[in-house]
């Protein structure tokens, strides 16, 4: 069957599911117990996963199906792409739990199985090999974030919770009717069979148009992002993590899984609208960052900055911008879900999240500043930091494509230091001003656990990527063959010079260094 | 013909009349305290009958079928799979019926003979190949869920509910009858088989009314748009138990009854009745989910969803393949269990003086007060919704598949499009549910038998619902197959 002659996924799958059931009936600390040890099993689960992954092994790994619901099946398997998205989603996990520890006071018990059931779903989204499930499960993330930020959410989250699930679903339905017509048309609800399916071209305009109407609101991408600022504020801290950290790479994993390789043609047909698009998104939405006065909206929009680097680097069509992306998102997950932390600790202690009312926190909470620095700098794409290496990527696949929107993209990573560096300013650097601001603690002893495997995992990620790198090498490789034959033409046109007719021996050694 | 053959195959109505008469006589010498014996009668009587129709669906010698009393009544598997949802939802209405009306002390031994003779009567209704048939236990449906309407006698929103009813059933009823009478003249017989062979080709205009006017007459039976202005009123009005009756049983009836009319009768105008019911699939789906909107009490919300859900299953019939027969027969099923579970926790929903409760806004805070209650709420509406993992999803899944396998992608792209307006009426209440400050109303009733039932109700239609998929889609399938 697999590797280890066990089906790993669906243990992964299983057993939180299981442990959101039994945490409906628990008391408050014991729920908090109960999810704690099994997020962090189920993280153990992951790195045994990583541990076994054959790299250059062959494509899927971990494969296990079960013909169960006649029309579809119980198909799970990972290549190196959904598992470095499982990891990332095993690695948040305990945190988030931890994150809410204390936060969370009232209806723990459904709050945690809240979380362990998205954790079930955010798994099995990355995992399935069957259209279908993927479907079910992908769509199905919709009730427990529903609730998430219905229940424990701030004041306007009954506004924030509607707009939410609408959106996303009047995304996804469409979706829908093109996998039935797919389908039917392949003859297959397989996604490894239909990643080699060549529909006819005209089809792949339609169906690439309704994947990407749920892709783009998932993402977000603008002008559909307007969800994600209004969930994220209203959110709850762990909820804003999960939310940014693992539920907005879906979009990513669905034009990499779906989009790129099943529609080639409609793809490299549409790169003009994910191109520019991405260009107002990262310029207009970093604009907007540079003016916030609530600290979750700013790293709200920010993120729809970051996620358009995404989107123009998975349309470069070539490995370096796939490869980018891919860094991107992971980086991303890790960064946003430890920025929104951030604003999590100092939220726990005053209760607003408004810029204006901190200031001068490096004077009373040191640490604080040192993580918070550290995590600015990794969103802003420091080098040495994770937001480095996949920004670096992706704009160079994307150069090799159109250096317009490399110009602009860049740009957009300017004004991104621009709106970090300043929120920054204010909230860290300053005088001391407001009474209350001086009288909060440095972070105890369970934030600094929650930030610094963050912190780990970031400067890893930055300092040797080769490790996040080499499980994804293979199938990027694989993705990049299928899609190449549609890969739109460069705008740099290189021109050969014309070799110099040969120099006496004299001026060869003058000039050597300008023939270059 | 066999004039025994055709006693076997009509025994499950044969049971339930013989029943319904000596309850009837049983009920006029014991009165009101036999209400509780004649209930369980009643029940058992409905078990016998279902098990003559699982008999039927199930034993390999009855699998094609066979006409009974010269071509007036068949016996196929499709028959009897909708009576056993039939008999089924039957079964339900009446075990949860006594407590309810215990309460104001209204309840008396007509009840359950009334639920037998319309449970015969949409027997007849699924089995009729003859437009008599289908007319006789049309009938015989609507006028005994005529007086259950207004069971309540001295209530005036229940008498109102059994006065709107009749007369606007009436009013469908002879059209239904006038269009008979108009493919009778033309075809010359009441036979479905014989009216499918001499209406082919292009329709002249008489015809054509009559078909037209006899699907206006059943879509005002499956409240669908435009004949739906009685839907509200009367699930409004009617005793919760009744309500919960109306939005499951005779759906059932009424839609495998249209569905053997179109396939059997108008086989050969497909182009006719496609276009009739592609429209009021649409009109059903888009004025299900709008009108809900603003709705205050829960009852009219879940009429107003019971009309929503028939655009759906009409999207399956729309397809007219076997597939989308097949696809309309499961979302049935899957519908049959999501109605009956809102309703019964809308019974549930009591104050401490026991008096029934109606409002969205009594349900606020459900969930702190009875947990329980509250997560199987929230798990009809959003099965109601289609919100995967959970089964309500199933049934619109496999309507659009068969939607999508016919060839009418706008249809289909229409129809899933509008399902998330309605979704936002389903979310509504999960949030009054669950996100709003507890009102309190609502307490603990400790009614058993209503909790098992819920229970089961949204066990079956959970994610768990899924492992039924491969022992449901070939019964599906060859029910469906049975019509062509």
């Amino acid at each position: 069957m697999n590797q280890l002659d066990f089906p790993i996924l669906s243990l992964m799958m299983g057993l939180p599911m299981l442990a959101a059931i039994i945490c409906l009936f628990l008391g408050a600390h014991a729920a908090r117990l109960l999810a704690l040890v099994t997020t962090l099993v189920l993280f153990a689960l992951g790195v045994v996963l990583w541990a076994n992954y054959d790299i250059g092994g062959p494509q899927w790994q971990y494969v296990e199906r079960a013909e169960l619901f006649g029309n579809f099946a119980w198909a799970l398997g990972i290549d190196g792409i959904s598992m470095m998205l499982i990891m990332l989603t095993v690695f948040l996990m305990p945190i988030c739990i931890g994150a809410s520890w204390e936060s969370i006071k009232d209806r723990v018990g459904e709050y945690m199985a809240a979380f362990l059931f998205m954790e079930v779903l955010m798994i099995g989204v990355f995992a399935a090999q069957d259209i279908f499930l993927f479907y079910i499960l992908f769509e199905a993330g919709l009730i427990p974030m529903y609730l998430i930020i219905g229940i424990w959410g701030g004041a306007n989250r009954i506004y924030a919770s509607y707009k939410f699930f609408l959106y996303t679903l009047l995304g996804s339905v469409v979706m829908l009717i093109a996998m039935l017509w797919m389908v039917q048309d392949a003859g297959t609800s397989d996604i490894p069979t239909l990643l080699n399916y060549d529909f006819a071209a005209e089809a792949q305009t339609w169906l690439w148009l309704a994947f990407f109407a749920s892709f783009a609101v998932k993402m977000p991408m603008w002008p559909v992002h307007t969800w994600l600022p209004d969930a994220h504020v209203q959110a709850p801290t762990a909820g804003s993590v999960i939310l940014a950290g693992v539920l907005l790479k879906m979009g990513g994993y669905g034009f990499l899984r779906f989009s790129l390789p099943m529609f080639p043609e409609a793809s490299a047909q549409f790169v003009w609208l994910i191109f520019g698009l991405s260009m107002v998104a990262v310029i207009y939405t970093s604009l907007v960052a540079l003016v916030q006065q609530d600290m979750k909206k700013l790293i709200a929009y920010s993120s729809v900055a970051h996620m358009a680097i995404v989107t123009v680097g998975l349309f470069a069509f070539n490995r370096q911008g796939i490869e980018g992306a891919i860094i991107v998102m992971l980086s991303h997950g890790l960064v946003s879900g430890a920025l929104f932390l951030c604003v999590g600790v100092i939220y726990d202690r005053l209760h607003t999240r408004e810029i204006s009312r901190y200031g001068g926190l490096a004077i009373n909470m040191p640490k604080y500043a040192v993580f918070f620095l550290l995590f600015t700098m990794a969103s802003i794409g420091l080098p040495g930091t994770s937001g480095f290496v996949g920004e670096f990527l992706s704009l160079i696949g994307l150069y090799q494509v159109n250096s317009w929107v490399t110009l602009v993209c860049t740009v957009g990573i300017i004004l991104g230091a621009g709106y970090m560096l300043y929120l920054y300013r204010r909230v860290a650097f300053g005088e001391l001003v407001h009474d209350d601001v001086k009288a909060m603690p440095d972070m105890s002893l369970r934030e600094i656990a929650l930030l610094a495997p963050i912190a780990a995992a970031v400067m890893w990620m930055g300092v040797y990527p080769e490790s996040f790198m080499a499980p994804i090498r293979g199938d990027v490789g694989a993705l990049v063959a299928r899609i190449d034959r549609a890969a739109p033409e460069g705008d740099a046109h290189l021109k050969m010079g014309q070799a110099k007719a040969a120099p006496t021996t004299h001026e060869t050694e003058a000039g050597h260094g300008e023939s270059h | 013909m066999d004039y025994g053959l055709s006693l076997i195959f009509t025994l499950p109505e044969i049971i339930l009349t013989v029943s319904g008469l000596i309850l009837l006589l049983i009920a006029a010498w014991g009165g009101a305290k036999s209400a509780r014996l004649i209930t369980i009668l009643a029940v058992a009587a409905l078990f016998g009958a279902s098990a003559y129709a699982l008999e039927f669906l199930t034993n390999p010698s009855f699998e094609f079928g066979g006409d009974a009393f010269h071509g007036l009544y068949r016996m196929d598997m499709f028959g009897s799979f909708a009576k056993l949802l039939i008999y089924f939802a039957a079964i339900v209405s009446l075990i949860v019926a006594p407590r309810f009306f215990k309460d104001s002390g209204t309840y008396s031994p007509e009840y359950p003979i009334l639920i037998l003779f319309a449970t015969i009567g949409m027997g007849m209704m699924v089995s009729a190949v003859d437009m008599m048939t289908l007319y006789i236990g049309l009938e015989l449906n609507s006028l005994s869920a005529y007086v259950l309407a207004s069971f309540i006698r001295n209530d005036v929103r229940s008498s109102e509910a059994g006065l709107k009813y009749f007369v606007l059933g009436a009013l469908a009823s002879g059209m239904l009858l006038f269009g008979i009478s108009l493919v009778y003249g033309f075809a010359g017989s009441t036979n479905f088989s014989i009216i499918a062979d001499t209406l082919s080709g292009q329709l002249s205009t008489g015809p054509l009314i009559g078909v037209v006017l006899v699907l206006a007459g059943l879509a005002f039976k499956i409240s669908a748009v435009p004949f739906h202005m009685w839907t509200p009123d009367v699930y409004e009005g009617a005793p919760t138990p009744v309500t919960a009756f109306f939005a499951s049983a005779p759906k059932v009836a009424a839609i495998a009854l249209t569905v053997r009319v179109i396939i059997d009768a108008f086989g050969g105008q497909t182009s006719t009745w496609q276009q009739i019911i592609v429209f009021v699939a649409l009109a059903s789906i888009v004025l299900g989910a709008v009108a809900a909107i603003g709705q205050q009490n829960i009852k009219r919300l879940l009429a107003y969803s019971s009309i929503n859900n028939v655009g759906f299953l009409l999207i399956g019939v729309a397809a007219g393949t076997a597939q989308g027969i097949s696809a309309m027969l499961f979302y049935l099923v899957i519908y049959v269990a999501m109605t009956l579970g809102s309703f019964i926790c809308v019974m549930e929903m009591r104050d401490a003086d026991g008096k029934p409760l109606e409002t969205l806004s009594s349900l606020a805070g459900l969930s702190q007060t009875r947990p329980g209650l509250a997560a199987a709420f929230a798990v009809f509406m959003f099965s109601l919704a289609g919100i995967p993992p959970l089964f309500g999803f199933w049934g619109k899944f496999l309507v659009f598949d068969a939607a999508v396998a016919a060839g009418m992608l706008p249809l289909a792209v229409i129809g899933i499009a509008a399902s998330v307006i309605g979704a936002f009426y389903y979310i509504k209440v999960v949030k009054i549910i669950y996100f709003d400050d507890p009102a309190g109303q609502i307490i603990q009733t400790g009614h058993k038998t209503e909790n098992a039932l819920i229970a089961l109700m949204a066990l079956a239609v959970s994610p768990l619902g899924y492992l039924a998929i491969p022992l449901l889609a070939p019964v599906t399938a060859a029910a469906a197959q049975a019509l062509f």
